[in-house]
């Protein structure tokens, strides 16, 4: 039952990756290549009418976390305090942003939500791929002080930072220089996948100009990875133990090359939603490869003291787990249903559905 | 520990109420919007389509607001009430996981194309996407009371040994009596909101002479549906829930209802008074003699326990806050029942659109239901105090071990600022749509 739940949960981050995560990219593109007004209106426009549903992947998620795994989810968002907080704030500035630019027509006003926008997507993408990075690096649970823990086995609090920024150090901090790395990967990710979905769903004079950005932080990107899986051995002593023991978890990672060797032939796509394709298997394999490097851990512990979270013994009660199979599969065929009804409303491109215009 | 408790309550307090300040009105809103999407459907008058457009753009605003700052609710529980969460996830978090599955993907999935889809799909297609909004916003609110009803009298657990609060029956978290009347009492007074507030702008457009047309539409469907609510709100709903109080929380009720010592041969009811707790007793007080026992249990001479009798530990924590806030409520019900119903008189009497201070009562109580809303979950929730899960996990358990009250500071400070710029942002914006008015489609 917890390993059932566990892919459900798994799952339904991936989903939200994908889908929410070409709403940042498609901030991030906004903000920093968007000038004319006609590119800013499709990129809204591809975007309008599904980030709310996106979202809900996360508040969604949130709650199969909450009542599946009640001591995983009390333990780290309580741990992760602040950085949680910011994303929150961050999400709020990234919907009224994009919910009350159109509200007042006026070059001022534009700006400034224009700016929000742009600016809490990028820091939304770079925050979950630090989070990510706390995730694999663990984190010292217990609040372990010289050998000693001065909190309940499952508890921790990180600060922001360490003095260091080191994931090494006795006390650590949200970002060091590791969870950044993991963040810039992120930023750069979802760049990519951001674009490619406005070149699907759009026919704006950018897309050729952003097959090129695909293209080339695409090189940026492989360097990246090439250089996190080399120094993942200081997090992780044997990083690749999980994938010797169980070959079948090799899918992941290969489906995570797929993806990204896939984009490199961009520019040739004759169909537009291939490098949307490619860059979602992409987040999906890279996400799934790194959280299956640490399984059947959910969240490390960095003290040989306390025991790891593990989904065993982090899950609610067997009870509990198998009455919400009924209701959860109900659930989501319900969800996939709307899902199917609504991007077959709007699909095709989008450059015209008026999206914030009062 | 005392002081660290302090912030976690205060930025769940202030967060959720103005949270709750959106959710009410998109409840009741999306009722109204999709009563005027079935009227064009019946009769094919578009006003009554540019009436819906017109709400809807409000509606789009609020519920932007709702959920931006509904999220924040759903990771509180994490980030604020560690322990509660650890110990009643697998419970509590089988309701709220059930609300984001089935409420928030509806309601989401299907806004997207009730407010861009209009043109794409037709009359009869987007008056069924108003109607699946609805659907979500009401399942939305079924399933958060359904949390909260647990917490006030909790249902079908078990308690192990580490303390954790463990499902044995997943029925009877819907069966729970405390469910049913809490529901139908809090959709009622959501619908009050929405009808004074669709009343309000109506009589503000008739008093300045301006969409007169549209005036009139919306003060009559505002004044039907504030009527109606009104009713529902005080009879039979909050009867029922006041009875609940009474039944599994003798203490609350007492302390709500000001009575300090219990009264052979039945009780009075309290229309106005002071708590004085110092001397334990009522302050001021002018009171109508045997009513209350007569409300409770339809019998003049039945006795009510008064709070004293009660021992100290299981008061409620803040007793004149408690009995303020509820007060206030039925003070205020009592008021809308009034105004609504002289309004209907004139309305029946065709004098309605004419009688100026009428409509000027109607535009200066608009913000009266939000502050009776918010009143009446202060008192079910100082009620509940000094509890987390009545009468088993006190508040003092439940909080966050390692989060610092100064961190919890920073974060209720971040949340003041950002919500008040949020509340600027949204007057203004609905000021805006207002002022504008309906805009009539020329054909
Ligand atoms: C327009 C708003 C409004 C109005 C006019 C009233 N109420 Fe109310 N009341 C609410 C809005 C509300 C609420 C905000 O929706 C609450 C909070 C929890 C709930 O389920 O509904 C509530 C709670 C609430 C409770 C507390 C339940 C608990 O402890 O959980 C009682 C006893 C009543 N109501 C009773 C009444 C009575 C007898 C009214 C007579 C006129 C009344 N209310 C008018
Ligand atoms: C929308 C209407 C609501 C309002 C205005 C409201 C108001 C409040 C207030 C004022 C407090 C602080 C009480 C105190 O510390 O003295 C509080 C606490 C709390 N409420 Fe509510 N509440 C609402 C709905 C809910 C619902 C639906 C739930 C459950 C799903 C809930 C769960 C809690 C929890 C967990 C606390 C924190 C612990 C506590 O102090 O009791 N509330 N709420
Ligand atoms: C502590 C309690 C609460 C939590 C955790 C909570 C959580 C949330 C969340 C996460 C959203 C955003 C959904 C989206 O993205 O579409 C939301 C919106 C909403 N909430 Fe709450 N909420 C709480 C209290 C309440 C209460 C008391 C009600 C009413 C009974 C309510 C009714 C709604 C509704 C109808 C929406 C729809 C969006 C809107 O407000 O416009 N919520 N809530």
């Amino acid at each position: 039952m917890e390993l059932f739940w566990y892919i459900v949960l798994m799952t339904m981050l991936a989903v939200y990756v994908i889908l929410d995560g070409y709403d940042f990219g498609a901030g991030i593109i906004h903000l920093f290549f968007a000038k004319k007004e006609k590119d800013k209106k499709a990129i809204t426009n591809a975007i309008g009418p599904f980030w709310d549903a996106n979202e809900v992947w996360l508040i969604a998620s949130g709650g199969v976390l909450f009542f599946a795994f009640p001591t995983l989810y009390a333990s780290s968002f309580s741990g992760f305090y602040l950085p949680l907080m910011m994303i929150l704030w961050l999400l709020i500035f990234r919907a009224i942003g994009l919910e009350l630019r159109g509200q007042i027509h006026n070059k001022m006003w534009e700006a400034i939500w224009d700016k929000a926008f742009g600016i809490s997507s990028l820091l939304l993408a770079l925050f979950f791929g630090v989070a990510l990075g706390n995730v694999v690096r663990g984190v010292n649970l217990g609040n372990v002080v010289n050998g000693v823990s001065t909190q309940e086995a499952h508890y921790f609090f990180l600060p922001l930072w360490n003095p260091t920024f080191s994931p090494q150090a006795e006390q650590l901090g949200i970002i060091d220089w590791f969870t950044l790395l993991l963040g810039i990967i992120g930023v750069v990710t979802l760049t990519i996948h951001g674009a490619n979905w406005i070149i699907f769903k759009t026919n704006s004079d950018i897309n050729e100009k952003l097959k090129k950005v695909v293209f080339n932080l695409n090189f940026v990107l492989l360097g990246l990875v090439i250089i996190s899986l080399f120094i993942w051995h200081i997090i992780d002593p044997e990083p690749f133990r999980n994938f010797i023991e169980k070959p079948w978890l090799i899918i992941f990672p290969i489906i995570c090359f797929t993806g990204l060797f896939g984009l490199f032939k961009v520019k040739s796509f004759k169909k537009h939603g291939l490098g949307f394709l490619f860059s979602s298997l992409f987040l999906f394999g890279g996400l799934t490869s790194t959280v299956a490097s640490i399984f059947p851990k959910v969240l490390p512990s960095t003290n040989n003291i306390n025991p790891d979270l593990t989904l065993y013994n982090v899950a609610a009660d067997e009870y509990g787990l198998s009455v919400g199979v009924y209701w959860f599969v109900i659930a989501a065929v319900l969800v996939t249903v709307y899902m199917v009804i609504q991007y077959k409303v709007f699909k095709g491109k989008m450059d015209d559905v008026g999206y914030g215009e009062h | 520990m005392e002081d660290m408790l302090f912030y976690d309550r205060m930025q769940f307090a202030f967060t959720i109420t103005f949270h709750y300040l959106f959710p009410q009105l998109t409840m009741g809103l999306s009722l109204m919007i999709v009563y005027f999407k079935w009227k064009l459907l019946r009769t094919e008058i578009v006003k009554y389509n540019d009436a819906a457009k017109f709400w809807m753009k409000i509606f789009a605003l609020n519920f932007a607001m709702g959920v931006v700052t509904g999220i924040p609710m759903e990771f509180q529980f994490g980030t604020n009430w560690a322990k509660f969460s650890e110990l009643t996830g697998g419970i509590i978090g089988q309701t709220l996981a059930m609300e984001g599955m089935f409420s928030f993907f509806l309601e989401s999935s299907f806004l997207g194309l009730f407010l861009f889809g209009e043109k794409l799909l037709g009359h009869k297609l987007h008056f069924l996407t108003g109607f699946l909004v609805f659907l979500g916003s009401w399942a939305s609110g079924y399933l958060i009371i359904a949390t909260h009803s647990w917490m006030q009298h909790p249902v079908g657990y078990e308690i192990i040994e580490n303390g954790k609060f463990v499902l044995n029956n997943f029925g009877a978290l819907f069966s729970n009596p405390w469910l049913l009347p809490s529901y139908l009492h809090n959709q009622a007074a959501s619908l009050v909101t929405s009808s004074f507030v669709v009343a309000a702008i109506g009589a503000f457009y008739l008093l300045n002479n301006k969409h007169n047309e549209f005036g009139k539409i919306f003060v009559k469907t505002g004044v039907v549906f504030g009527l109606i609510s009104s009713l529902l709100v005080a009879f039979p709903t909050g009867d029922l829930v006041a009875k609940n109080v009474v039944k599994y929380q003798p203490a609350t009720f007492a302390a709500m209802e000001g009575i300090f010592e219990t009264e052979k041969g039945g009780s009075e009811i309290v229309l106005i008074g002071q708590p004085n707790m110092l001397e334990k007793k009522l302050d001021n007080k002018i009171a109508v003699p045997n009513i209350l026992s007569f409300l409770t249990y339809q019998d003049w001479n039945a006795e009510i326990k008064g709070l004293n009798e009660f021992d100290k530990s299981v008061h409620p924590t803040n007793v004149p806050g408690l009995y303020y806030s509820y007060h206030i409520m039925v003070g205020l019900g009592t008021i809308f029942i009034g105004l609504m119903l002289l309004a209907a008189v004139q309305l029946f009497r065709k004098k309605l659109y004419k009688t100026k201070w009428i409509l000027w009562a109607i535009m200066f109580m608009l913000p009266f239901p939000y502050i009776a809303n918010t009143t009446g979950w202060y008192t079910a929730e100082l009620g509940r105090q000094p509890w987390l899960v009545f009468d088993l996990l006190r508040t003092t358990e439940g909080a966050s071990p390692t989060v610092s009250s100064g961190n919890t500071l920073f974060t209720l400070l971040g949340f003041i600022g950002l919500y008040l710029l949020l509340g600027m942002l949204f007057l203004m914006l609905a000021g805006k749509i207002i002022n504008k008015g309906p805009e009539p489609e020329t054909h």
